[in-house]
């Protein structure tokens, strides 16, 4: 045989190799195909290609291998299961970005599944190689090599102090500063996934210096940058007071505000939830947030949208009208009550609702002032309805039991407490007849007001145990009216009347 | 005798007597006493405690609890957060704009390509084209689109790639990196070369792309902080006046003699005058070689004068 035709044979297998690994590649794009490929045994037909001399085979081979893990656990864990994943990590060191980058993707896909893939590959020694892609020079390795990092890291806080200890969080953090937006994008989503396991990896990203670039970064106009960025400082202020003073330290406020109205819809919630981490600490930063017209802002943002976008701001006026009765009277003055009614009507999610209930709760518990405020925007009934209603979920029912106890017990608004006085179960009756029980006896418009209006024929009908707090009430109350009034609407007066007449002999 | 010795006898027993009838009254003044004293402690302590009522209550109201500050507070909070409000709103404002702008852009250049692309539907002299119909009164404003531009060329254009709208983006990268393309490279003859390929567009943008070094890179070796004070110094060499340091006060002084005080400056080291006794005596002029004596003790409770307790530390 000639020379040529010794060669032509070679050529052959090598194109039909790249055929089949472009061929598997294109296929494993499209879901429908993966079970059959699964089938056929493809993975481990596809990995002597890894090792092979074309480095075009390779790198197809790598890509077709990550489109098939990506697709479900169980591929991924024959991926593990099949030792792949040493020869992956050995040839990472050697080979051009391509294969880097395609290599990086077969890790992220298998990293995505669960902790124990996860924890599969770092054992095989794969985050010094990801680690040592993310000083290439080639921003798309770097993106790739911190894609799969953030995979690894967002499980569990073990794996995300291995990929701190392998030094990746320097590295990031100068990827956050590159030029590219996907680079910074993928980069600041993973600072943000491992610092939202723990305190101290929290402290670990801040020490290499990320806060500053992070805040710097709040004013690219790039919607999906934004995303992550406030994720990020969210995740880091959420854990103590003193990182979320670091936070704030980084002059985000007036900035933030500005989020809080981007077109974006969870821009705007995450830069909620950045907004409620920092107010959840302490009064004081709730205070600087507060003089800030953060608390207007929130309130604007709730009311532009809907669903559980509105969550984190919720949360946010719950937290700060909880530290004190002057925070709480500023978020009424900034006419926080009316965005948390109607969050309460609209909102179907019983999460959402519970949320509102809450806040309403924190708002209306300091002061009567406070508590006239909320019972004036006409909520205690909802509140009440929902407590009553079986359809709410047993935490929707709790929050809005504490939310009306403790408005009630401050209550001294009666015009709002009356309706409440018809369709109340027995405990929280026992808080609206007290209420009465303490305004009656000083002011007589009310008393009068609270006979026209029927209330006291509805006190009289009221079932309560003698010698209960109840009972006690409810004698208050009826030491304020003479007697005949009180007899005339106790029940059965009319057929003790009657009954009168037919034993009554007429006089002649 | 016996009487003496009865006499003494009773004696003792008045005096016990007397004693013990002394300690009860004593006991009793004590009790009486208190009980005033108390009660004319409670009455000051009575009035004190309406000033200190009055004193808190002003003080709470006007320091801690002060209500006239509070409403300010809260009516500054009102108007910042119109300020806040309206400065929200006049941004959100700007950005709709631009992106208005922006739609209304991407419009007009997709309109103008549209005409390029058309140029062919050109009224001519002859022929009127459908946009410029005889029954109108005026030509279509399509038809003066057309004839502001210019045709497209027959050759294939570069594909726009999606990244270019990204591109304006980058805050680095101000317009899309042009590079040439006027002429597609010509093709080598050899076979096909195999492999999935990148669009030509992407990697001959990555072959041109224009260094961009992080910071680690562009940063020199040496730190700022030693060129600064490379600096410093160079400025500071540059504006003395003459070259000579200043020394230290301690050098000024070094070749100074000692001159020490009064207390050592006797002749073989401390004086005896000023430390052990500040009078000089002369005993040639002295009458008697006795000192005075206390003829008659004056009274008795002034001889005790000094001596009760301690006299310069000794116990007497």
């Amino acid at each position: 045989m000639s020379q040529r035709q010794v060669l032509q044979v070679f050529e052959q297998y090598q194109r039909a190799r790249t055929q089949f690994a472009q061929a598997v590649a294109e296929l494993a794009s499209r879901p429908q195909n993966i079970e059959t490929l699964q089938n056929a045994g493809v993975i481990s037909l596809l990995r002597p290609l890894l090792l092979d001399v074309v480095p075009t085979v390779q790198q197809t081979a790598a890509l077709a291998l990550g489109r098939l893990a990506n697709y479900n656990d169980d591929l991924a864990e024959a991926v593990v299961k099949g030792d792949i994943l040493p020869q992956l990590v050995c040839s990472l060191s050697e080979q051009n970005r391509f294969y880097k980058k395609a290599a990086a993707f077969v890790l992220r896909a298998v990293a995505k599944h669960s902790p124990q893939l996860a924890q599969a590959i770092v054992q095989c020694g794969a985050l010094e190689m990801l680690v040592i892609c993310l000083e290439d020079f080639d921003p798309g390795v770097k993106e790739a090599a911190s894609w799969a990092l953030e995979y690894i890291a967002r499980h569990n806080s073990e794996l995300s102090q291995a990929v701190v200890d392998a030094g990746a969080v320097p590295l990031l953090v100068l990827c956050i500063q590159e030029p590219e937006i996907a680079l910074k994008r993928i980069a600041a989503s993973t600072l943000s996934d491992i610092s939202k396991h723990s305190p101290e990896l929290a402290q670990t990203v801040v020490d290499a210096g990320a806060i500053a670039h992070l805040a710097q970064m709040i004013l690219n106009p790039d919607a999906k940058l934004k995303r992550q960025v406030l994720s990020a400082l969210s995740q880091i202020a959420k854990h103590s007071v003193d990182l979320a003073e670091l936070v704030v330290e980084a002059e985000i406020f007036p900035v933030v505000l500005t989020c809080l109205k981007d077109s974006d819809e969870y821009v705007k919630k995450n830069g909620a939830t950045l907004i409620r981490e920092i107010a959840k600490h302490t009064p004081e930063l709730s205070q600087l947030i507060v003089n800030a017209g953060g608390v207007a802002a929130v309130i604007d943002c709730i009311g532009s949208c809907r669903g559980t976008v509105r969550l984190p701001g919720i949360m946010m006026l719950g937290y700060v009208a909880a530290h004190s009765e002057n925070l709480s009277m500023a978020v009424i003055v900034s006419k926080g009550i009316p965005p948390l009614c109607a969050c309460l009507l609209e909102e179907q999610e019983d999460h959402i609702k519970a949320a509102a209930a809450w806040a309403l709760g924190q708002v209306g518990r300091h002061t009567p002032a406070h508590a006239r405020a909320v019972a004036v925007a006409n909520v205690l009934p909802t509140l009440l309805a929902m407590y009553v209603d079986t359809r709410s979920s047993e935490d929707l029912q709790m929050k809005t039991k504490k939310a009306l106890k403790n408005i009630l017990q401050k209550c001294t608004y009666l015009p709002a407490l009356e309706p409440l006085l018809h369709d109340a179960p027995p405990n929280i009756m026992k808080h609206i007849v007290g209420q009465f029980s303490k305004v009656l006896p000083h002011d007589s418009k009310a008393r009068r007001l609270f006979v026209t209006t029927g209330g006291l024929k509805k006190v009289q009908e009221i079932k309560a145990e003698p010698g209960s707090l109840l009972q006690e009430y409810i004698s208050t109350i009826n030491n304020c009216y003479p007697e005949e009034i009180v007899r005339y609407y106790s029940p059965g007066y009319s057929e003790m009347l009657l009954e009168r007449v037919e034993n009554y002999h007429p006089v002649l | 005798m016996a009487a003496l010795a009865r006499l003494q006898a009773r004696l003792s027993g008045l005096r016990e007597e007397y004693f013990r009838r002394n300690r009860y009254l004593r006991k009793m003044t004590i009790v009486i006493q208190k009980w005033w004293r108390g009660y004319r402690s409670r009455r000051y302590f009575r009035k004190m405690v309406k000033i200190q009522k009055r004193w808190r209550g002003y003080y709470v109201r006007k320091y801690i609890h002060n209500y006239y500050a509070l409403k300010k507070y809260l009516e500054a909070i009102s108007v910042n957060n119109e300020i806040i409000r309206s400065e929200l709103q006049k941004y959100t404002e700007m950005k709709e704009n631009e992106e208005k702008r922006k739609d209304l852009e991407k419009k007009e250049k997709e309109k103008q390509y549209q005409a390029r692309k058309m140029h062919y539907l050109l009224s001519t002299e002859q022929i009127a084209g459908i946009y410029n119909s005889p029954f109108r009164k005026s030509p279509d404003p399509m038809e003066l689109l057309l004839r502001k531009s210019k045709p497209l060329s027959h050759r294939r254009q570069q594909t726009k790639s999606p990244f270019a709208c990204e591109l304006h983006d980058w805050p680095t990268c101000k317009r899309p990196p042009s590079f040439s393309t006027a002429q597609p490279l010509p093709c080598i003859g050899r076979q096909k070369p195999q492999g999935p390929f990148r669009d030509p567009a992407e990697v001959l943008r990555q072959r041109y792309k224009p260094l961009e070094p992080t910071l680690r890179v562009a940063a020199s070796i040496s730190s700022p902080l030693e060129k600064a004070r490379e600096e410093m110094k160079r400025e500071e060499w540059r504006n003395r006046v003459h070259d000579n340091e200043f020394l230290p006060f301690s050098s000024y002084h070094k070749n100074e003699k000692y001159d020490p005080s009064i207390h050592r400056s006797g002749k073989y080291g401390q004086e005896a005058y000023g430390i052990k006794h500040f009078r000089e005596v002369q005993p040639k002029k002295w009458v008697t070689d006795k000192d005075f004596r206390t003829v008659l003790p004056s009274i008795v409770l002034f001889e005790k004068f000094g001596k009760t307790y301690s006299r310069t530390g000794q116990i007497v």
